[in-house]
């Protein structure tokens, strides 16, 4: 190995290493901003007047909620649907729960992305820009909730989910959904407020509420939380997605990845000094052993 | 004569060339043709659709399965396949092991190929693909992500591979300084390629990190990555000695008479070479599964299946190099050689599709249309691949094309 060719090796890899210099940077937020929606589900009456606003406000397809009878089944959000509510029946009664993109604190969908088109914007809201999306769907893949859709039958899809309605709060809004709410199921403000709020739901009502509020530590913490009456697993929750953010499971490799471009190549070549001279050169290629293969 | 006039004549040269290369050799109605065109033919259709109507007007795809065959065969199996490349010129360039030296150049072709084309079948996948380039330009970067990675892996490994591979196109072309000078670039472009791989081998597997809950417990693993590199190890050495068997059928004319001879002790090496990555990673699976305490859950048909895939296609087949090895059975080494490549082939499909959602009540089931695609990326595939070893010296040192 020549030092000619040591530092054509070290300027490639050095390229190389460049573009995942700041693979680790992650990006520091101010937990006092975080946003986000309290779901009190002992206080929604199932009107669906959420799932009405917000198909309104963003243009998209309206349900019949007087005649669908769509609380019968259980539904998912869809590439239609940002919002649901569904209906659960319960040792308690009828439960109703609203569901939509939970704007996790630390965003599995954000983190997986390869273009920030997922990006979490200042303050918590979990967004999809179009002109930056390549519709890989690694976003569906990794989020925990299964939350992300895609519009499978567009010759130019898009991904749908809730944005918490960032323009409106850029505007200073509430998000569309918790304006519409008549029975003030939805509140809408800081994370630290809302867990305030339902932690002293839960000590003012012991009997009323099951002592956990789902959110809180899900996943590292989300902008939506929610209280019920029953164990969130009858009203359709995972209870197996555990409380490391999601972005922990991948950080271990991100880390890795800097140490290994710049390791490798050195530990490469020391065992090629080490492998000694047995050969005339690398340049050889084929006709090392019959120098008259070029005789043209 | 004027000197635009000969660099006209010699472009013209040029062309000429090109064109004459550009001809079909050889019998047409061979029975791989006659499979492959209707299949590819039927491809193309079927990819008009789906660029017209959407992804979903042809395949089964759904919210909840949002990557399918397209993905998880011609990607994630696919990409593992390649790895031969990267192992075969560490011991040829980076070791200096001569013995190798004859088959360094078709396996980075293949290396090469496969990368292009399945990062092309990448591209079907993706929704909007018109904004494919955001990864690389732009200020849409996103760091902390492993596809983001991957992407630009693929570029620059493919970067690497043609250079490693640019000498044989340049003997072709004739053009000797250039050869020269590609040549010089090797072992610099080799050590890069060595180092890409190592990253998105395991990179690949890190994309079902965060799929934590949706992949089989039996499956996913925090070691994921690991696991993926060191398969794609042997992966890539199974998939030299079935590919070098093939080739050594179709394209003998293009090899030298003594080719076949060296080739059976290059396929002993590899075997040896399999055998020990594969008892490593089956110790490391064996260990994980231990460790995990993951007894009770093979008292399914998850728990059978998973056996059958370690032991049926890992152990088994690692056992088989081991003894061909040992007893200089190239037979046994061949067979074991298929078999690692399906035991490869099923790890891939179990994680990114058969025990993806395993407690979903619809499974996922790939349509007709999937599989003809896939099948058409990799019929392509060999189709340029054969163009370019009976015309370029990929094979044959001395096999001039004059
Ligand atoms: S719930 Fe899913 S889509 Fe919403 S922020 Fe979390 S990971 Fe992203
Ligand atoms: S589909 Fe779009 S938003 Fe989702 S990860 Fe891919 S590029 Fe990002």
């Amino acid at each position: 190995m020549d030092r000619r060719g040591f530092l054509k090796t070290s300027l490639v890899v050095a390229g190389t290493a460049l573009t995942s210099k700041k693979a680790c940077a992650q990006e520091q937020r101010n937990s006092e901003e975080f946003v986000g929606v309290l779901v009190d589900t002992t206080r929604c009456i199932g009107c669906r007047a959420c799932e009405v606003a917000c198909s309104d406000e963003h243009d998209m397809f309206v349900p019949d909620v007087v005649n669908d009878g769509a609380l019968d089944e259980h539904r998912k959000t869809s590439d239609k649907q940002w919002t649901v509510v569904n209906k659960f029946e319960t040792g308690k009664g009828d439960v109703f729960v609203k569901r939509q993109c939970m704007h996790c604190y630390q965003a599995a969908c954000a983190t997986a992305c390869p273009t920030e088109a997922m990006k979490q914007m200042e303050g918590g809201p979990v967004i999809w820009r179009g002109n930056k999306c390549i519709g890989c769907r690694i976003c569906m893949i990794s989020c925990p909730f299964n939350l992300v859709k895609f519009e499978f039958n567009e010759w130019n899809p898009k991904i749908q989910k809730c944005s918490l309605c960032f323009e409106r709060l850029e505007e200073g809004k509430k998000p569309a959904c918790v304006k519409a709410c008549p029975s003030d199921a939805l509140m809408f403000g800081t994370r630290l407020n809302n867990l305030k709020i339902a932690r002293h739901r839960i000590y003012s009502h012991p009997d009323k509420y099951v002592h956990h509020i789902y959110g809180e530590n899900e996943v590292g913490g989300t902008g939506y939380i929610y209280l019920s009456a029953v164990p969130f697993d009858q009203l359709g929750f995972p209870n197996d997605v555990g409380n490391t953010p999601y972005p922990e499971y991948t950080k271990e490799f991100l880390y890795s990845v800097p140490m290994v471009l710049f390791g490798a190549p050195a530990f490469l070549l020391g065992l090629n000094a080490l492998a000694g001279n047995n050969k005339p050169s690398i340049e050889g290629e084929f006709d090392t052993n019959n120098e008259g293969a070029n005789d043209e | 004569m004027n000197k635009e006039a000969v660099v006209y004549a010699s472009f013209g040269n040029f062309f000429r060339f090109l064109i004459q290369e550009m001809k079909p050799r050889g019998p047409w109605f061979t029975p791989f043709n006659v499979i492959s065109i209707p299949i590819i033919l039927i491809g193309v259709i079927i990819l008009y659709f789906r660029f017209v109507y959407g992804l979903g007007s042809v395949v089964n795809l759904s919210q909840e399965v949002p990557w399918g065959l397209w993905k998880g065969l011609n990607v994630v199996t696919g990409v593992a396949l390649a790895g031969g490349a990267y192992v075969i010129t560490f011991v040829v360039y980076v070791m200096k092991v001569d013995k190798y030296h004859s088959i360094v150049r078709i396996t980075v072709l293949n290396g090469f190929m496969a990368y292009t084309f399945y990062a092309g079948a990448l591209l079907l996948d993706l929704g909007r693909p018109w904004f494919g380039y955001n990864p690389y330009i732009g200020n849409s970067f996103g760091f902390s992500s492993i596809l983001f990675l991957i992407c630009w892996h693929f570029l620059l490994y493919m970067l690497a591979a043609f250079i490693e591979f640019s000498p044989a196109v340049a003997e072709w072309m004739h053009w000797e300084k250039a050869r020269k000078f590609l040549a010089s670039l090797t072992l610099a472009t080799v050590i890069l390629g060595i180092t890409l791989s190592l990253l998105h081998q395991s990179g690949l597997g890190a994309l079902y990190l965060m799929a934590k809950t949706k992949i089989h417990p039996l499956w996913w693993s925090e070691f994921i990555p690991i696991q993926f590199f060191v398969s794609s190890v042997y992966a890539g050495l199974a998939m030299i000695i079935v590919e070098g068997t093939i080739s050594h059928r179709v394209f003998k004319n293009f090899m030298e008479p003594n080719s076949h001879r060296s080739f059976e002790d290059i396929v002993l090496g590899l075997a040896k070479g399999a055998a020990i990555t594969m008892f490593v990673y089956y110790f490391f699976k064996a260990l994980l599964f231990i460790h995990e305490k993951q007894w009770e859950l093979l008292n399914d048909g998850f728990g059978l299946w998973f056996l059958l895939e370690v032991i049926g296609f890992v152990l088994i087949p690692a056992l088989m190099f081991a003894f061909g090895f040992k007893h200089k059975s190239v037979k046994v080494i061949k067979i074991a050689a298929v078999m690692a490549l399906i035991g490869i082939l099923l790890n891939r499909l179990n994680i990114s599709i058969i025990c993806f959602n395993w407690y979903a009540d619809v499974r996922y089931f790939p349509s007709w249309q999937e599989f003809i695609v896939s099948m058409t990326v990799v019929f392509v595939q060999i189709w340029v691949f054969r163009w370019v070893v009976t015309r370029m010296p990929v094979l044959s040192s001395n096999h001039q094309h004059t």
